[in-house]
């Protein structure tokens, strides 16, 4: 059974161990600025969220790469970079409009979440249950609902009133 | 069905493979005029500083590929289509007979009209066999002239530095990178390559290349007087659809072929993908040649399965969008980077640290970006021009910090935080 990374930032606390458990898995330092997942910070409404590549079936990345460098893992569902093949040209990085493709300055080549291979080191991490790794049918509905109902407020109030004339009936002129 | 697409590049590549998916019986064939298997003219730079060997420009690695999919790999010119009668003819002499053709040529490198282009030491850079050239002559102490500073010119412009060799870049517009930049960052760009040690003459034409005396063998003389001698000189000053062959063959012609919404030419079962297209632009609605990676294997996509299942499946339009590294720099663009009428703009400049964002907006909405210096979540500027969300109060922040692109994206297409409700 496939699954994915369930992130939920109304859980989240900006602790930022996802951060520092993918960095040092991947990467082998302890280096945010090298982490695949990332926390962003809305410190106006002290809210916090996770995002990473969801693996989407779209595949931009891959489908923009010009030299077949990013595959799909078969067990896991995951769209990985590999190293030996990719040139570093950032077709990617421009083509997955979720933004979760980055090229790194250090190895030349392009960095995103490969899910550690199936045993994703984030949601290990993490001590709130904000990312957790989940069958895959598990996953997004609840995100659905909560955007529809948060979704309402501002769609109306981009559609103002239109101011109307008064009509009044039944006296006389 | 038989299936003729003419060009073995990305567009041609990924619509023999749809092809094959969407009508598994059909006879395939992939036409290529260079000697080589398929490969990615993206990854010549690459191949130049002996990143990658020639293997790694192809565009399938896997020897059997076409086999395993039962597709036809045959080196041959096309040099007429009859959309009559249905049939190609090839420059050897033969023809061949086709239900669905797909026009997939690509472009070629234009060569500038100055006197002395034809001599030997000039080159293009723009098959594999001009690279073999390049990475052969391009040596410490040589001078190598670069004529065009576009995307082609500033992508080799790595590889033609980390060769030794000194290098002049001459562009007749007032900046790098025209095209894809305004005034500040394509300034930004040339500074950085004057800080690397290249010589960069902007605002400049070359007159002629002409016979040089002493050790180099070529003296190119600018317009502003300035006369550079040199062992090699390479043109990288545009490119063109490659339509020739289309001539007589009663198929519209502008910029590029001309299709529909469905990538169907002007002519019934002949169909057009990739740089030769001239495709729906997603930011205009317009039709123009964008010679873009992403755009040709979306066309290619597209049109396969248009070829198969019949004109259902329309091209919504592509994004226009570049990523560009100068020496290690990385630029980006999207859409209409250059701004739109009626649309206002947010900008930060660290012109110190070579980093640079700016955004176009129209009313409520982003249309185009340009940046200088950013290599994170940069892909997340197409997903909100595409998406076309609905900033809200976003633009505002944006207009204070252009940098909080991710934020605002995630803030505006996901549920956040502790009003979520989610259990």
């Amino acid at each position: 059974m496939l699954r994915a990374l369930q992130l939920e930032p109304e859980k989240c606390t900006g602790c930022l161990q996802c951060e520092m458990a993918c960095s040092f898995e991947n990467e082998g330092v302890f280096n945010p600025a090298k982490s695949r997942i990332k926390v962003f910070n809305f410190h106006d409404q002290g809210r916090f969220a996770p995002y990473t590549c969801t693996q989407c079936d779209e595949a931009w990345c891959m489908h923009a790469c010009p030299v077949e460098a990013i595959v799909v893992n078969q067990d896991t569902g995951a769209k990985e970079v590999l190293d030996s093949v990719c040139v570093g040209c950032k077709v990617c990085t421009i083509a997955c409009p979720f933004g979760t493709v980055n090229y790194s300055h250090d190895s030349g080549k392009v960095i995103k979440c490969d899910l550690c291979g199936g045993d994703p080191w984030c949601a290990k991490a993490c001590p709130t249950g904000a990312i957790t790794y989940v069958d895959i049918d598990s996953t997004g509905l609840g995100r659905m609902r909560a955007w529809a109902q948060q979704g309402v407020p501002s769609a109306a109030s981009f559609n103002a009133p239109m101011e109307k004339d008064v009509q009044t009936y039944g006296q006389a002129q | 069905m038989r299936h003729i697409v003419i060009g073995a590049g990305p567009a041609g590549v990924v619509a023999v493979e749809h092809l094959r998916a969407f009508d598994p019986e059909g006879q395939i064939t992939l036409i290529g005029d260079e000697p080589e298997p398929p490969y990615s003219r993206m990854a010549i730079p690459y191949y130049l500083i002996n990143q990658i060997d020639e293997r790694g420009t192809h565009l399938r690695k896997d020897a059997g590929h076409f086999d395993a999919l039962g597709v036809e790999v045959l080196q041959a010119r096309v040099t007429a289509v009859d959309t009559a009668a249905k049939t190609l003819s090839l420059a050897a002499g033969d023809s061949a007979a086709f239900d669905k053709l797909l026009i997939a040529t690509g472009s070629s490198a234009l060569t500038p009209m100055i006197p002395g282009v034809e001599s030997d030491g000039v080159y293009r850079c723009w098959t594999l066999a001009d690279a073999r050239n390049i990475v052969r002559l391009a040596q410490p102490g040589k001078s190598v002239v670069l004529i065009g500073a576009g995307f082609i010119g500033c992508i080799i412009l790595e590889a033609l530095a980390a060769s030794g060799a000194d290098l002049t870049v001459v562009e007749v517009e007032n900046r790098m990178v025209p095209r894809m930049l305004n005034d500040t960052a394509g300034g930004l760009i040339k500074k950085w390559c004057e800080d690397h040690g290249v010589k960069v003459l902007t605002s400049t034409k070359v007159e002629s290349i002409d016979q040089g005396s002493g050790d180099r063998p070529l003296n190119v003389v600018c317009d502003s007087g300035e006369a550079i001698a040199a062992d090699m000189v390479i043109t990288a000053t545009g490119v063109s659809a490659n339509t020739g062959f289309l001539n007589d063959s009663g198929i519209d012609v502008d910029q590029g072929v001309v299709v529909d919404d469905y990538l169907n030419t002007s002519a019934d079962d002949v169909y057009a993908a990739g740089d030769v297209a001239q495709g729906k632009d997603f930011s205009t609605g317009g039709f123009n040649v964008q010679a873009i990676q992403p755009t040709a294997v979306e066309h290619g996509r597209i049109a396969a399965r248009n070829m198969v299942q019949g004109n259902h499946h329309a091209h919504r339009g592509s994004v226009n969008m570049n990523v560009l590294d100068t020496l290690g720099l990385i630029s980006s663009s999207f859409a209409m980077w250059m701004g739109v009428d009626g649309g206002d703009s947010a900008e930060v400049s660290d012109p110190g640290r070579f980093r640079y964002v700016n955004l176009q907006f129209q009313d409520d909405r982003l249309v185009g970006a340009s940046t200088l210096g950013l290599t994170d979540h940069v892909g997340v500027l197409r997903g909100l021009i595409e998406s076309k969300v609905r900033l809200d109060g976003w633009k505002e922040k944006l207009k204070q910090d252009p940098t909080r692109l991710m934020e605002a994206y995630i803030a505006r297409t996901q549920a956040l935080g502790h009003n979520a409700y989610v259990r």
